[in-house]
């Protein structure tokens, strides 16, 4: 009898259909970057959009024009890198064996990407007297976005490196001349972007984490 | 004790009262919040309303220069867009024209045809007037080109030159194409949009007044013509202005105007969000209901989640509310976009604390009152509340000191957000939880208030409840208090519940008025003459700021005499003050009255046509000049005095190009006010604001220390008098020692259980390896140790000597002396020659090793109590001997031997107890006759197994696989008596009273009577007078003699193996492999009904006090069959596979099958109501501990559901290591616990709560 128990144990519970496609693990896998890419391109366009908005007269509103006012590869690669930072923050922390405890909850995660969107907006609205105390406030914004939903010193670490590696890529893109910036005031660039980037980067790790949280759930 | 320490207990006493009060006084302290939401919200409703209505500034005409670029500290007056020049002065010419005296000979034309006319001749003296060298063409506003997407308006609006707008640009500004349109109405109309339309039309941006007000219709009744000239000037030049002013009044002198000339008016727009500003903001808000919709989610086992999700989002928005409004009061405007940043403020202050309380409320002991549980659940979330809430407090004085205006206005709303945040949920939001908590226990209390009435009121149980004194059983009527549940599975069927939801609440009648509502707002709202003008007008005429700044002289407004000239020449840099517009009014009805008699042709000026631009809609301005991709967001216009032109034609000059009479116009009262913005400093704000809040809490604090006595309801146990007019709910006076589910896990067994029977104060089990454990099944304590060992070895040698060396073992049996037992056991196999050691490593092999069970198991693992129901399929040899009619007569010729010789009777009248053994292993030892089947028994017979087992007082019978029936006395663990009647392995025991019905494989019944010597000590209650509480179960003392006497053996009760035996109420109930169920009377084993229907061997049966049978069987069917009768009463299929079990309730059937599905019938309907998926092999393991709660066992845990919604309320596991175990047997007590097995461990699982409170 103990041999059956055993047996029974380890065979999977009975499922719906839909749960069982996503058990399989490369699909699961699949279908979190899917979403998370979802997530980056839409998230690139709105908040390329709040950037665009400071200048945009009032009319035309040509919705359409003004979306993808930027360049058509801006959105891709936004959505590519946030797939891989919430794919790489779930595997980081498993690696690392101390899985990530604060408020790991959908609603508090929303509240990240919120807040996110809000620096976002702070930073294209808000006049600011120079561009130090603009990037002052929004580091400061930032590390608190960390220590209110992250806390983890991997996630802070990997946060400072690819917000360091994003802002490098940046620097090239734009001595390669691809692309330019307003009023550049931090070599090429803006001196709020890795500020930006880190909280981006904050934001999409945590979804990522929710959403490897709720596979692990419907696996077990 | 530190002072952190001592901070956290001061906080959490004070949040222990508080909690107190408001769950006391919820209605009063409701009242209260509403009020003071109330009046801190009322200052909003002197602000504009959000969105983008335009800001005014007046300043006087003669002194005026375009105001600089840099910001001047002194003029604190100047609003902070009144800076550089303005995209364009407008000056505008507003002509009212009028044919007087009007003729009834004329036609309706001529009403607006002659005065329209004459605005080409307007437009040409414009056109050319030049002042000294200066022309209109240098002063205007130069435009090139309409909007690409405006080409059809091409050939009205002006094109590369001066921005004039007159209804002349109708007819290109020619005379000629004016005087052979056949149509003007037509010309005019033939622009205007179809439909709803909200910005200016065409036809406004022409006339320059609202369309109405033109005249130009033929129905008009007023029969003057309105219209303005308007002309864009990009340089100020106000000699030029003067000039063309003074010629056009020359030209056409307006006798009673007394419009005032010396006030210019700058108007800035805000920015308008167009659709791609929209979509941030529509981002912003999907990802704040995103996280609002999350929080709610999380409430749980509160009665209405949906009205605590609204209670927490309205604290939220009212918190919001109250710190705009209470920013209002102390001056500070809101300059940020209230739409914009709404989210980002309820994010900050956000849902976290408020679902914190829920939580913490929910999770206290259900049996508490109503305002303990407030106060205890508020008191242990104190600490982090007000931790969180420093925590906020100092991130926003962070943001406070990064001195950028905007985020510094953010953090100011903020912080008096999260304070009146704080302030309601500790007033609005508890009081609201704890109306909302009472009222479910109402509810239960009156859910289960019908299952009361039937039933006499149950016995108080004592305080303390001990093995003594168990409480009484309680059939029905449970609560169940759960905390936070794993996940919550709906079983109803999902479209009932939705339809169920549609009924109850007409959803889809009030969505329609609902809907029909908001269509007709927005068609009043975006009518252009309707309410959306209405408010533009509103906004426009409430300044932003209060008058708190104005110089009381300035109060009152000054009253113009008719045509006072002097007023115009005033130069007043003060703006005119709001109050008192009826002055202005009645001033100009007494001017008008008395300069102009009734009969004449009247043209009047009054007040409202001083700015003729305020009727409009406030997108006027901006439509014009975006057709020149001209924005006017954040910037501003200047508005220069209006010119008044006055034409009176006569009828001669209308006739000859058509024409008009006398005419009536009404004008209405408008108040033109203008204000000054004063503006407190920032810091003056937030001093105040601070200053209000710590008022605030001071007033509170004095509220509550006048509302809430000192010593009330300190300390959590006491329980306050009942007092009247209380609600019921509120005088729970019973507390339970245990307040949470906690498993107790019952050691001992080294292997799996098989049997397991309870009589709700002792438990018995039996595992595979033969060994029986009593245990008490209120404490968990185990009582007695039976080993196996004695027996076997008894049995295989003909030596029951042995038995010394376990009898002293009895009621303190510690694991050692049960190690002692074990490792006994091999050596006494060996000793007897069995060869098989490996038996005790691992029961399967042991068990597949058995001769006359083989591959009994095999198939079936997880049904052990059911082991029957594969009777049928054994290729065993004693099945195989029983089944074949050839050996009928043969076994009863053998039966009919045994009743004769007198078999088993032990009847030496006087050995006490403790020396009994000797003698009783004697007289077994003496009777060896007695024992037909030891002689001609398989081999199998030394390893008799335990196959079924019963407990009923101390007494536990337990029937074997070599067909003997034992007695044990379950305290002493000493064998009473011992029956070897029957052959055939007793598969199924019923103990009731003092009869024992056994059923046999070969599918024979047999009835034994235990019968103690002394006749007065059968019904002689257990112990002390302490025990005497339990009346169904009598007691035999150990001092009695028991005898077990074989009254009646139904030989073929069934053709094949009896697989189950229930008895209640006086009934046996019997069901076999045969497809037959047959129903006995107990008292005289009379067969009374033989019950057909089933398709397939009977796999279980039910049947309860209230005569209820039900039966399944291996055809999936469920019948339900009427005990008095013997019909069936309904019939259903419900399971692929056996059914596994069946319990009945009063109002359902529960059935759980080989699918793992169980299902929940309607009794009398026989509908089924919903099912339940369980875990695989766990579906037969199921009980009921009310008529509404339903245990399940799963992997390692049982699981409590709602029988009435098919809820999961809550999963217990059972212990750390046990996820891989099945809980394959379930047992529940009188007393609401629950036994259940797990491999070789019991469980017992308390339900405390489901003590109800019925007192």
């Amino acid at each position: 009898m103990a041999e059956t128990t055993r047996v029974s144990s380890n065979g999977t519970a009975p499922r719906g259909p839909y749960i069982s496609v996503i058990t399989n693990r490369t699909t699961n896998l699949l279908i979190r970057g899917a979403m998370l890419f979802g997530v980056g391109v839409f998230l690139a366009l709105v908040l390329n959009l709040l950037q665009v908005q400071r200048n945009v007269t009032l009319f035309p509103p040509d919705v359409i024009s003004s979306i993808f006012s930027s360049a058509w590869w801006v959105p891709p690669c936004c959505g590519t890198a946030s797939a891989l930072i919430g794919l790489l923050y779930p595997c980081i922390d498993r690696r690392l064996g101390e899985p990530h405890k604060l408020k790991r909850e959908w609603s508090s995660v929303m509240r990240c990407v919120a807040v996110f969107v809000g620096i976002n907006h702070a930073s294209a609205k808000v006049d600011f007297a120079n561009n130090v105390q603009l990037s002052l406030t929004l580091a400061a914004l930032s590390v608190g976005l960390w220590w209110t939903f992250d806390r983890s010193r991997s996630g802070f670490g990997l946060g400072v490196a690819i917000a360091l590696l994003a802002t490098l890529a940046t620097q090239l893109l734009v001595y390669n001349g691809v692309f330019q910036y307003t009023s550049p005031d931090f070599l090429y660039i803006r001196s709020w972007l890795p500020c930006i980037f880190f909280a981006g980067v904050i934001t999409m790790g945590n979804i990522g984490r929710q959403l490897a949280l709720v596979s692990a759930h419907q696996q077990t | 004790m530190t002072v952190r320490e001592r901070l956290r207990q001061n906080i959490s006493a004070a949040f222990y009262r508080h909690g107190l009060l408001c769950a006391s006084y919820p209605v009063p302290i409701i009242l209260f919040t509403s009020a003071s939401i109330l009046t801190c919200c009322y200052p909003l409703l002197k602000l504009p309303l959000p969105g983008t209505g335009p800001v005014e500034f007046t300043t006087g005409v003669k002194d005026y220069s375009v105001p600089s670029h840099e910001p001047q500290g002194d003029l604190g007056e100047r609003p902070d867009w009144y800076r550089g020049p303005p995209v364009a002065y407008i000056q505008q010419v507003l002509v009212k024209a009028a044919v007087s005296p009007w003729d009834s000979s004329l036609v309706p034309v001529d009403v607006f045809r002659s005065p329209l006319g004459r605005v080409f001749s307007l437009l040409e003296e414009i056109r050319n007037h030049v002042y000294t060298d200066r022309s209109l063409e240098t002063l205007c506003l130069q435009v090139t080109e309409l909007l690409p997407g405006l080409r059809r308006m091409q050939s009205i609006l002006p094109e590369h030159g001066c921005l004039l707008v007159s209804p002349g640009n109708y007819w290109q500004n020619r005379r000629d194409l004016f005087d052979s349109d056949p149509d003007i109405l037509k010309t005019v109309h033939q622009h205007e949009p179809k439909g709803i339309h909200t910005s200016a039309t065409l036809k406004d941006l022409l006339f320059g007044v609202p369309g109405k007000n033109t005249g130009v219709s033929l129905y008009s009744r007023k029969r003057v013509v309105t219209y303005t000239i308007t002309i864009a000037l990009s340089n100020y030049d106000s000699r030029f202005v003067a000039s063309l002013r003074s010629r056009l009044k020359q030209l056409h002198p307006s006798v009673n105007c007394t419009l005032r000339e010396d006030h210019m008016v700058h108007v800035h727009f805000k920015e308008e969000i167009g659709i791609a500003e929209l979509i941030p903001l529509v981002t912003t808000y999907i990802i704040l209901f995103a996280y609002i919709y999350f929080s709610t989610r999380k409430i749980d086992m509160v009665k209405s989640k949906w009205g605590l999700a609204l209670a927490a989002v309205v604290t939220v928005l009212s918190s919001l509310l109250m710190s705009v409004g209470l920013c209002t009061l102390f001056g500070l405007t809101p300059t940020l976009n209230g739409g914009e940043i709404f989210p980002y403020l309820v994010v900050v202050i956000g849902l976290e604390n408020v679902l914190v309380l829920t939580k913490s409320v929910v999770s206290t002991p259900v049996d508490l009152e109503v305002k303990l549980r407030i106060a205890q659940g508020l008191s242990s979330e104190s600490w982090s509340i007000m931790k969180n809430m420093a925590t906020e407090l100092v991130i926003i004085l962070i943001g406070y000191f990064t001195l950028v205006p905007a985020i510094q206005e953010f953090c100011l709303f903020a912080v008096v957000g999260l304070v009146s945040d704080f302030f309601l949920q500790m007033f609005f939001f508890t009081t609201v939880l704890s109306i909302d908590i009472r009222r479910m226990e109402l509810a239960d209390l009156n859910r289960r208030l019908p299952a009361e009435a039937g039933m006499p009121p149950p016995p108080k149980p004592g305080p303390l409840r001990t093995r003594e004194a168990p409480p009484p059983p309680r059939p029905s009527a449970h609560t169940i208090t759960l905390q936070a549940p794993a996940f919550r599975n709906l079983r109803l069927p999902k479209r009932l519940r939705v339809v169920y939801f549609l009924a109850r609440t007409r959803l889809a009648q009030r969505i329609i008025m609902v809907g029909t509502v908001i269509w007709i707002g927005i068609l009043v709202y975006t009518d252009p003459a309707g309410l959306r003008t209405y408010l533009a007008a509103q906004v426009a005429e409430q300044s932003p700021l209060g008058e708190a700044g104005l110089p009381p002289h300035l109060g009152v407004a000054p009253v113009f005499p008719g045509g006072d000239p002097t007023s115009t020449l005033s130069v007043l840099p003060a703006p005119e003050p709001t109050p008192l517009p009826e002055n202005q009014s009645q001033g100009h009805g007494a001017s008008r009255t008395g300069s102009a008699p009734m009969s004449s042709p009247q043209i009047s000026w009054g007040s409202e046509d001083e700015e003729v631009w305020r009727r409009l809609s406030f997108r006027y301005w901006p439509s014009l000049f975006s057709y020149y991709n001209i924005t006017l967001a954040k910037r501003y216009i200047s508005i220069l005095p209006v010119i008044p032109v006055t034409l009176h034609l006569s009828p001669q000059e209308a006739v000859e190009m058509r024409h008009p009479q006398d005419t009536q116009h009404a004008p209405r009262t408008s108040a033109k006010t203008t204000d000054i913005q004063t503006d407190l400093t920032l810091y003056k704000v937030a001093a105040l604001g601070l200053f209000a809040g710590v008022v605030l809490v001071l007033l509170l604090f004095c509220l509550y220390r006048v509302l809430c006595p000192r010593n009330y309801g300190q300390n959590g146990v006491q329980h306050g008098r009942r007092r009247r007019g209380e609600l019921p709910c509120d005088e729970y006076g019973y507390s339970p020692p245990v307040s949470e589910i906690s498993p107790l896990l019952l050691r001992g067994h080294s292997m799996d259980i098989e049997c397991l029977a309870s009589d709700g104060m002792l438990l018995a089990s039996c595992c595979l390896a033969g060994q029986i454990r009593v245990w008490d099944a209120q404490t968990g304590d185990c009582l007695t140790v039976i080993p196996n060992n004695g027996l076997r070895r008894s049995s295989s040698s003909g030596c029951w000597e042995h038995r010394d060396g376990w009898d002293p073992l009895t009621p303190t049996f510690d694991p050692d002396g049960l190690l002692g037992a074990e490792s006994r056991s091999p050596v006494s196999t060996a000793a007897a020659g069995a060869p098989d050691a490996s038996e005790y490593a691992e029961p399967p092999l042991r068990r597949r090793a058995t001769p006359s069970r083989p591959a009994l198991f095999g198939d079936q693992p997880d049904l052990t109590p059911l082991i029957d129901t594969n009777f049928g399929e054994l290729p065993s040899s004693l099945t195989a001997s029983a089944r074949g009619f050839d050996f009928g007569g043969l076994v009863e010729k053998a039966y009919k031997e045994h009743e004769v010789s007198p078999t088993v009777h032990f009847s030496p009248p006087t050995p006490p107890a403790p020396t009994a053994p000797p003698q009783r292993r004697r007289s077994l030892g003496d009777n060896p006759v007695a024992f037909p089947d030891r002689i001609s028994a398989s081999p199998g017979d030394w390893d008799s197994s335990v196959w079924s087992m019963e407990l009923r007082g101390n007494l536990i019978a337990t029937g074997r696989s070599s067909g003997k029936l034992e007695l044990w006395d379950a305290v002493e663990g000493s064998l009473r008596c011992c029956n070897e009647d029957g052959s055939s392995g007793i598969t199924a025991l019923a103990f009731l009273n003092n009869r024992i019905v056994a059923a046999r494989l070969n599918g024979s019944l047999d009835f034994f009577t235990v019968d103690t010597n002394k006749p007065l000590g059968l019904l002689q209650y257990r112990g002390p007078p302490g025990r005497g509480s339990v009346p169904s179960s009598p007691c035999y003392s150990s001092e009695d003699v028991i005898s077990c006497q074989l009254t009646r053996s139904v030989q073929c009760a069934h053709q094949k193996p009896i697989t189950v035996l229930r008895a209640a109420a006086g009934r046996v109930v019997t069901g076999s492999q045969d497809h037959t169920v047959r129903v006995y009377r107990l008292e005289d084993s009379c067969c009374l009904f033989t019950l057909q229907g089933h398709s397939g061997g009977i796999t279980s049966i039910y049947i309860d006090q209230t005569m209820v049978l039900a039966s399944g069987g291996q055809d999936g069917a469920i019948c339900l069959w009427d005990v008095l009768t013997g019909s069936r009463v309904s019939h259903v299929y419900g399971h692929r596979g056996d059914v596994t079990s069946l319990v009945c309730t009063n109002s359902c059937v529960i059935s759980s099958g080989l699918d793992d599905l169980i299902c929940i019938w309607d009794r009398s309907t026989s509908i089924k109501l919903y099912s339940i998926q369980q875990e695989v092999g766990c579906g037969a393991s199921l009980g009921v501990i009310s008529d509404s709660l339903l245990v399940t066992g799963g992997h390692g845990c049982v699981s409590f559901w709602d029988l009435n919604y098919g809820d999961l309320l809550q999963t217990v596991y059972l212990g750390q290591n046990s996820e891989g175990q099945h809980v394959r047997q379930l047992l529940v007590l009188d007393n609401a616990a629950i036994v259940c097995d797990f491999g070789s461990e019991l469980s017992l699982v308390y339900v405390p709560s489901v003590l109800e409170k019925l007192d």
